[in-house]
């Protein structure tokens, strides 16, 4: 299969980007500056990423569409105003994870944001259980561009005047050069930022704007230390088919209202594991001294028994020392619990800490 | 005439009498990008030629450190397990990795010049 390209790849290679397929895409990992400059220029000034590879599902329909919805997502969509976007999960009937995502309610229905990697099968999915009632476009022909980081909201109101108006996880149409581009005022790195879906044919000019104003490109290596570090999941890691919202601690983003009565695909396990606990469950990792655990690196006991696997690890350069989540069993959860990590043979002791591990700075309610 | 010899592994060496001084190559530091993390072998050990004697880790991955000829671990630089930001800075240099008291000199003659190895580097890159 032909490896894909964004319509930025072009941008990239002028900038020196180092390529990496990823998801069946042509990728920047990072730029001449590498992953640790990229990193801390997002922090404390403004990155941009490009994830045109993500999906951008487009779903027109009205009342019953937001019915049908709510027997897929565990949300309360009926009430999640228009423009608003929620965080959630596409997942089977064991309650296991097919891809996260983002929900966003719009005029004529609702635009998700999926996973590069999960958004063909994702489609397939949603449409055999949509009964093909609603129009459906997984949208090729619209790029996405991340803005991140603290300067942010100034350098895109200057493009864009206004958007220093959107809340945290809210979003909203705008014009540009006479096309319509959706913002919503969300992210990926702990950071306050925006993203921005924009017609291929527009998205170079518009980056070239940014970059003109003090932004830079940053990579997926950084997007990955910056995500980490704000103790956000990625798909494939924290996330899988056969790990639950409740395993993943990210019970926040289901509604109440709908942890009662269920109705949802997968409610009966959540509802269960809400009431009885479970088993295994994601947690924050610190490695003592500087020792890096990658993926797959076996967690023990104090009494040498295996009790859990790193999903993601590595140096975080804001920290400024190494970085892991993973999955322990309940009982070993606790904050400041002691437990060791194999790593080329000998074991090295670490700590299960709170996430994130870097403070977020979302702007909320600037309209309050 | 220059002293420093270079492994295919992306090391340089540097004998002076018995004793050599090993650490990894600018171009590896490119190919590797910032380096976060080191492991450096144990003073007084003994490692073998062409045998894993320590680990450089970027955010990215891990790699590992190989030594070009066997000997005894007879000094490590602590400085680049404390900042392993120095590997990037000044690898050929004060960034060395481990120094050995050589056994067979006679190994260091497979390894490569500075010439032979520039082409080499550049070839294992495009």
């Amino acid at each position: 299969m032909e490896i894909k390209k964004t319509s930025l790849f072009k941008l990239h290679q002028d900038n020196n980007a180092k390529f990496v397929e990823f998801a069946g895409y042509h990728m920047p990992i990072q730029y001449p500056y590498g992953i640790v400059e990229e990193h801390k220029f997002t922090r404390s000034h403004s990155g941009i990423f490009d994830v045109s590879h993500m999906g951008q599902l487009f779903i027109y329909g009205n009342n019953d569409l937001i019915m049908d919805l709510e027997k897929i997502f565990p949300l309360n969509l009926r009430d999640l105003k228009i423009n608003h976007s929620k965080y959630s999960f596409l997942m089977n009937d064991e309650a296991g994870i097919y891809d996260d995502l983002i929900i966003t309610k719009i005029e004529k229905g609702f635009l998700i944001i999926l996973n590069a990697a999960c958004k063909d099968n994702d489609f397939k999915i949603l449409s055999k259980l949509l009964n093909n009632k609603y129009r459906m476009v997984l949208d090729e022909k619209r790029s996405l561009i991340a803005i991140q980081g603290p300067k942010s909201v100034q350098i895109l109101n200057e493009i864009i005047s206004e958007v220093k108006n959107l809340n945290f996880m809210s979003g909203k149409w705008f014009i540009y050069k006479e096309e319509k581009i959706y913002i919503t005022r969300s992210g990926y790195t702990g950071e306050d930022g925006f993203e921005v879906s924009i017609s291929n044919e527009l998205a170079e000019a518009f980056t070239k704007e940014l970059i003109g104003k003090g932004a830079k490109l940053i990579g997926l290596g950084a997007r990955d230390t910056l995500r980490l570090e704000a103790g956000l999941c990625l798909y494939g890691h924290e996330l899988d088919k056969d790990k639950t919202p409740v395993e993943a601690n990210l019970k926040w983003a289901i509604s109440k209202e709908r942890m009662q009565k269920g109705n949802f695909i997968g409610s009966d396990i959540i509802i269960k594991q809400l009431n009885d606990g479970v088993n295994k469950i994601r947690v924050g990792i610190r490695p003592e001294g500087r020792l890096i655990a990658r993926e797959k690196t076996k967690i023990f006991n104090q009494s040498d028994l295996q009790i859990g696997e790193i999903t993601s690890g590595t140096f975080g350069p804001s920290v400024n020392g190494p970085v892991a989540m993973g999955y322990v069993e309940k009982e070993f959860s606790k904050k400041n619990t002691k437990v060791f990590l194999e790593v080329r043979g000998k074991k090295h002791p670490a700590n299960i800490c709170g996430l994130p591990f870097y403070k977020k700075s979302y702007v909320k309610g600037v309209n309050k | 005439m220059s002293d420093v010899k270079y492994s295919k592994e992306h090391e340089w060496i540097k004998l002076e009498g018995e004793i050599a001084t090993i650490g990894i190559t600018k171009h590896a530091t490119e190919m590797l990008g910032d380096i976060v993390f080191t492991e450096l072998p144990e003073k007084g050990s003994n490692v073998q030629k062409d045998g894993t004697a320590g680990v450089v880790e970027s955010t990215k991955a891990a790699s590992d450190v190989y030594t070009p000829v066997t000997g005894e671990v007879v000094d490590t630089n602590q400085a680049i397990v404390d900042d392993p930001s120095k590997i990037n800075q000044d690898p050929e240099n004060t960034a060395w990795f481990f120094k050995l008291k050589v056994k067979d000199k006679s190994e260091m003659d497979s390894l490569m010049n500075k010439e032979d190895y520039d082409k080499f580097a550049k070839e294992s890159s495009s």
